[in-house]
């Protein structure tokens, strides 16, 4: 039997989940604290092995910590799931937009500026509202709904002076004219499992579960499928959650997640979603 | 299973099938904690990390 390890930094629902769905399976699964260990570059295979196990789960909740851990084992060997390159495009907003751009799919129009100034020409060009996000972040954070020229320059100004690099990228995108709701859909690997509508709370426009997002049922269609799978694989595959939009003209896809949250979409179907993960984990080390 | 808050003194409830690494929180001033249990089946309760920008999914 192939062994699988979890690494994780915060013992979520999700982990909780998982590591009940692989009991259930019977796959032996250990649990790793991404923040008990250290790496050595480079490493004896038969020592990464006796570690991690035939397969690793990457589920750090911190983006940085899980990237970096899956660069070493990839590169020492061992399968990750996701993979580097999926967990560098989805990573990345404006990465994952370029993906999805390359193969063909429908998503929100973006522009990016690399200055407070081109990013005020952008917003002055499309037009408020607009949407300004951060290219690095989840839980929509610091995504930003600008209604007008001075909510932009109160913005651009505040993200200057917290002196982080990755906030000096301006993402920019239309505000895509939707029901108050985006819808969410699940794949593993070449299998959509499931698909939930995430509801606005009453006080915000974002719709992350973490934001107080509320996920309802939503009926997977060939359309929903399709479009999903395509998303899945233009990021490099893997586990993950694909975030679109009903917009006037059809389906958008707007974000593809990397460490997928499934708490919210797990109270709206009686799909097993951690019980698929393993699964797919356990079959991805076979390969 | 309980535990002594380290911040307050306060009881907190640590549920029977804990997993290490959980998060549990002080039913009295809220600070967030996370169970670390020990060889000898012993729970600690550390710190749990603060939100860091780079968090989520």
């Amino acid at each position: 039997m192939k062994s699988i390890g979890l690494i994780y930094d915060r013992i979520r629902w999700d982990e909780k989940a998982l590591i009940k769905a692989s009991r259930k399976a019977g796959v032996p699964l250990t649990p790793i604290d991404a923040k008990e260990i250290y790496i050595n570059a480079p490493e004896d295979s038969g020592v990464i092995k006796n570690a991690f196990g035939d397969i690793v789960l990457q589920r750090c909740v911190s983006y940085f910590r899980g990237l970096h851990l899956t660069v070493f084992l990839e590169n020492m060997g061992l399968p990750v799931i996701n993979s580097f390159q999926t967990s560098l495009i989805c990573g990345n907003k404006l990465f994952t937009t370029m993906a999805l751009i390359k193969a063909g799919l429908p998503s929100p129009k973006t522009h990016a500026a690399f200055t407070p100034q081109t990013a005020l020409k952008v917003l002055d060009t499309i037009g408020y509202p607009a949407v300004l996000k951060p290219v690095v972040g989840s839980w929509g954070r610091l995504v930003t709904l600008i209604k007008d020229r001075e909510s932009a320059q109160a913005v651009i100004e505040t993200r200057e002076e917290i002196r982080n690099s990755l906030l000096q990228i301006y993402y920019i995108q239309e505000l895509v004219e939707r029901p108050p709701r985006d819808i969410r859909v699940i794949v593993i690997g070449d299998e959509v499992v499931a698909a939930s509508y995430r509801y606005s709370p009453s006080n915000d426009w974002r719709t992350n579960v973490a934001r107080g997002g509320i996920s309802k049922p939503c009926p997977l269609t060939p359309e929903l499928e399709q479009l999903a799978l395509k998303a899945s694989e233009a990021v490099g595959g893997g586990v993950l959650a694909v975030d679109c939009l009903e917009g006037s003209n059809g389906l958008l896809v707007n974000e593809v997640n990397n460490t997928i949250e499934f708490k919210g979409i797990s109270s709206t179907t009686d799909v097993d979603i951690a019980g698929k993960i393993i699964e797919y984990t356990v079959r991805m080390a076979k390969k | 299973m309980n535990a002594k808050c380290p911040s307050c003194d306060a009881q907190v409830i640590v549920p029977n099938d804990v997993i290490n690494g959980e998060i549990v929180g002080c039913p009295d001033c809220g600070a967030e904690y996370e169970v670390a249990l020990t060889d000898n089946g012993e729970i600690e309760l550390k710190p749990s990390e603060i939100e860091g920008e780079d968090w989520g999914e």
